[in-house]
């Protein structure tokens, strides 16, 4: 399995970490209700298909990406970079 | 880390390089000093380094430079400047920090260095993909690694000092098997 990096380049797999889905970039505000702290802390869908996931460049540039990757086939159809996807 | 009888510092690979088998050479590389530039903002400090080093900030997988000074790109908003002390003026663009100590440095060169390399670094390093002045941060066996084609046949690698001598060990392990087949 490759990982397309925005900065890299096409990458094998060994060098990235795997965080999970990129919630993490949707966080609520500090003084959202409890439920959807708790949907945001705890609760995930787990849908077969396509699935914005981070994973950390760590043997390469260092940089957080979101990758999209199909959960059934595997299948990469792109990355760029968190901080980019974040805004 | 000091010899143990006369307490002289010493490199990080001493005691294990160098190293001539089959067709490559491995040596340890004295590169002067090391130090990571993260600019605040890479225009200016691009100018900065332009001014002071006579070198671009070099972008993602490159060089730039020669022997005497070099700038290598050391990651995301990063480069590793080679050689010359930093000149104060690059620290109003960027943070500097001194890593000349920090770095086992090695040459690996020969006929076979990429074919040596191909096993262990799962990034494509041929004369094709890799021409000189190309670099990559990647894997070297386990080992977050920095690798650059400074010549034709001839690779800089740096890993952490610590790793040195795992650094040494994977490098002549590919060299040998690889030389067995010749």
């Amino acid at each position: 399995m490759r990982l397309p990096c925005p900065i890299c380049g096409d990458r094998d797999r060994r060098e990235f970490y795997y965080q999970g889905s990129a919630v993490a970039l949707s966080r609520p505000a500090p003084d959202a209700d409890a439920a959807v702290w708790e949907n945001y802390v705890h609760l995930r869908e787990n849908q077969p298909g396509d699935l914005d996931e981070l994973w950390s460049h760590d043997a390469g540039c260092g940089a957080w990406l979101v990758v999209t990757r199909n959960t059934v086939t595997h299948a990469i159809s792109g990355a760029k970079l968190a901080s980019e996807a974040a805004r | 880390m000091a010899d143990a009888l006369t307490l002289t510092a010493t490199t990080p690979c001493y005691g294990l390089l160098p190293k001539s088998i089959g067709t490559c050479d491995l040596i340890e590389t004295n590169l002067g000093r090391l130090t990571s530039i993260a600019p605040y903002k890479q225009s200016a400090l691009s100018e900065a380094l332009k001014d002071a080093h006579r070198l671009a900030f070099p972008a993602p997988n490159r060089m730039t430079g020669n022997d005497g000074a070099r700038a290598i790109w050391f990651g995301r908003d990063m480069a590793l400047l080679v050689g010359p002390t930093p000149d104060a003026a690059l620290a109003e663009h960027a943070a500097l920090t001194d890593q000349t100590d920090a770095w086992a440095c090695v040459t690996l060169s020969g006929e076979d260095a990429a074919a040596v390399l191909a096993r262990l670094v799962p990034v494509d390093l041929s004369a094709a993909k890799f021409k000189r002045g190309h670099t990559a941060r990647t894997q070297l066996g386990h080992l977050n690694a920095s690798i650059t084609r400074t010549e034709a046949d001839s690779y800089l690698i740096l890993v952490f000092r610590s790793m040195a001598t795992t650094l040494v060990h994977d490098l002549v392990t590919a060299m040998e098997s690889l030389a067995a087949r010749r």
